[in-house]
């Protein structure tokens, strides 16, 4: 039978997490014991308990915008300071953009793509040692986990920019898997790749999409991408937390490099 | 109740006195399932299993049987363990019509079988359970790249693998609460390895067991063998509600071979 947490003892940081799948996220790690830091862009003030960090039972709250190196800096003095370890990072911020590439304006290309990529280098970067110190004292190691996308395993028309940045995303993460295992830093890295997920973010960039197009309403976006899934149905947020809640604990001792397509069969056909 | 509990279900997995097998029936058993374990031999001793009977895959009529075993005391299967499984190890010159049929037949249409004998129980125990019943499929890393002198085993397990979307694809479909995903494990220490590491000696692919098992180990970014429970843990995720979400979809647990 299970008994307590599989994450009991372990620190983990969640960019991004005040909202959507990162908050899903940080519930599910919390859920298994994790000693759960909280990061996002709004101030800390406004994320105190009964702001927005409300309900989610986060051990701090760390404001920290994820394309920022010396944001993460502090974020990494804190952490040591006050745990004195990470064992897992969940590098989840990322923001999607839709449009035809030949009106795609190179300005917001490169927003994506610090957005998507640029955060997930500088997590990985800021914190590879003490996630290194961290791993040494447990029994397979620490453990980053990467939001790719289905999008980052094949293509869709309008999204090239999106497509781009979680294919980076993907390989990136498997680039590390083998430094950090080739070098034996105790540091597994792996991705996750959500299929639609109903979030604040798939709205937006639904309202977005139906105002550029102007003949479709979000709503009819968002219930033919229902369909379209094979278990007709979006993801919730929590079902992707968890997908990130295995990869995070020992039960995924011997994946590294490995893609988990949490998808509802999207990319099965 | 934690996300990866499976108290209440009824879970069968074949090929269960083997290493992945006998580690699967345990962690299985140690997340609250009831296990029933199965192989090919009349009698089998599982630790953390409720029972043990015998099934060949291969044996349409067997499977028939022991779902209507299953559904007269237990009344409901839900997580089916599609692990049994055989290794040809051989140049394709030297592979025989024989062993090549013998390997498509328990490590494909064995999971055929299974999947199909055991649906409608499934169909009907996945209703009234968050996430819906659950079917794994041992692939292999083998069934997603190829390696020389394993031309049927490969062949084998990339059947699998695309199996496994295909009833996803057609479940999910009919609206039918069971998911379907794939486990891809790269080298485990079992007794089918050891059996693979004395063919390739045999067939002169390596000098020396010594050798054998040292090329295949560093062939992992990790540098090591996995352990059959590090694949069971995998298996057991992707039976529980935590991976409701998930069909059709290939779980890699390989040390990092193919991320390189």
């Amino acid at each position: 039978m299970m008994q307590g947490g599989k994450l009991e003892g372990r620190v983990a940081l969640v960019s991004g997490a005040l909202r959507g799948i990162g908050r899903a996220i940080a519930e599910c790690l919390a859920a298994e014991g994790a000693a759960t830091i909280v990061t996002d862009l709004d101030a800390e003030e406004d994320a105190g308990p009964g702001s927005a960090l409300g309900g989610i039972p986060a051990a701090a709250y760390i404001r920290l915008d994820a394309t920022s190196e010396a944001d993460w800096q502090a974020a990494r003095s804190r952490v040591e300071r006050q745990f004195g370890r990470l064992d897992i990072l969940v590098n989840n911020v990322g923001a999607d953009l839709t449009g035809k590439v030949q009106d795609l304006a190179l300005e917001d290309w490169r927003r994506l793509m610090t957005l998507n990529v640029d955060t997930v280098f500088l997590g990985t970067k800021t914190f590879q040692p003490l996630l290194a110190r961290s791993g040494a004292s447990t029994p397979y190691g620490s453990s980053i986990v990467n939001i790719s996308s289905i999008m980052g395993l094949v293509g869709m028309g309008e999204v090239s920019a999106y497509n781009a940045s979680k294919g980076a995303v993907r390989l990136f993460t498997k680039s590390n898997a083998i430094e950090f295992a080739d070098a034996g830093v105790p540091i597994r890295v792996n991705s996750v790749h959500p299929g639609f997920v109903e979030t604040p973010l798939l709205h937006k960039g639904m309202e977005r999409w139906a105002a550029r197009d102007g003949t479709v309403t979000a709503a009819q976006l968002i219930a033919a991408m229902a369909q379209a899934t094979p278990i007709k149905r979006l993801a919730q947020p929590i079902e992707i937390g968890r997908a990130v809640a295995f990869l995070a604990s020992d039960d995924s001792s011997y994946m590294t490099g490995s893609e988990l397509v949490v998808d509802g069969g999207w990319t099965a056909r | 109740m934690s996300i990866f509990d499976l108290s209440g279900t009824v879970s069968l997995v074949t090929g269960a006195t083997g290493g992945i097998g006998r580690a699967t029936v345990k962690a299985l058993a140690d997340a609250g399932s009831t296990v029933i374990a199965s192989d090919v031999a009349s009698e089998g001793g599982v630790d953390g299993a409720a029972e043990y009977r015998r099934l060949d895959v291969t044996d349409e009529a067997g499977w028939t049987q022991l779902l209507a075993a299953i559904d007269a005391d237990h009344g409901r299967l839900d997580n089916l363990v599609n692990n049994a499984g055989i290794s040809i190890t051989g140049s394709i010159a030297e592979t025989s019509l024989a062993e090549w049929r013998r390997c498509q037949a328990v490590n494909v249409e064995g999971v055929f079988l299974g999947t199909r004998a055991a649906a409608d129980l499934l169909r009907r125990s996945g209703a009234d359970r968050r996430g819906g019943s659950s079917i794994v499929n041992l692939s292999s890393v083998g069934g997603l790249k190829g390696s020389a002198n394993v031309a049927a085993y490969c062949t084998s397990k990339g059947a699998v693998r695309l199996f496994t979307k295909s009833a996803a694809a057609e479940y999910a479909m009919l609206k039918w609460p069971i998911r379907v995903n794939s486990v891809h494990p790269g080298g485990t220490d079992t007794a089918m390895m050891d059996a693979i590491y004395a063919r390739y000696v045999e067939i002169g692919a390596f000098p020396d067991l010594a050798t054998a098992r040292a090329t295949v180990s560093a062939g992992h970014a990790m540098g090591r063998m996995g352990s059959p429970d590090e694949i069971a843990a995998g298996i057991v995720y992707l039976c529980a509600p935590a991976a409701s979400f998930m069909t059709g979809s290939e779980l890699v647990i390989d040390g990092g071979m193919t991320a390189a």
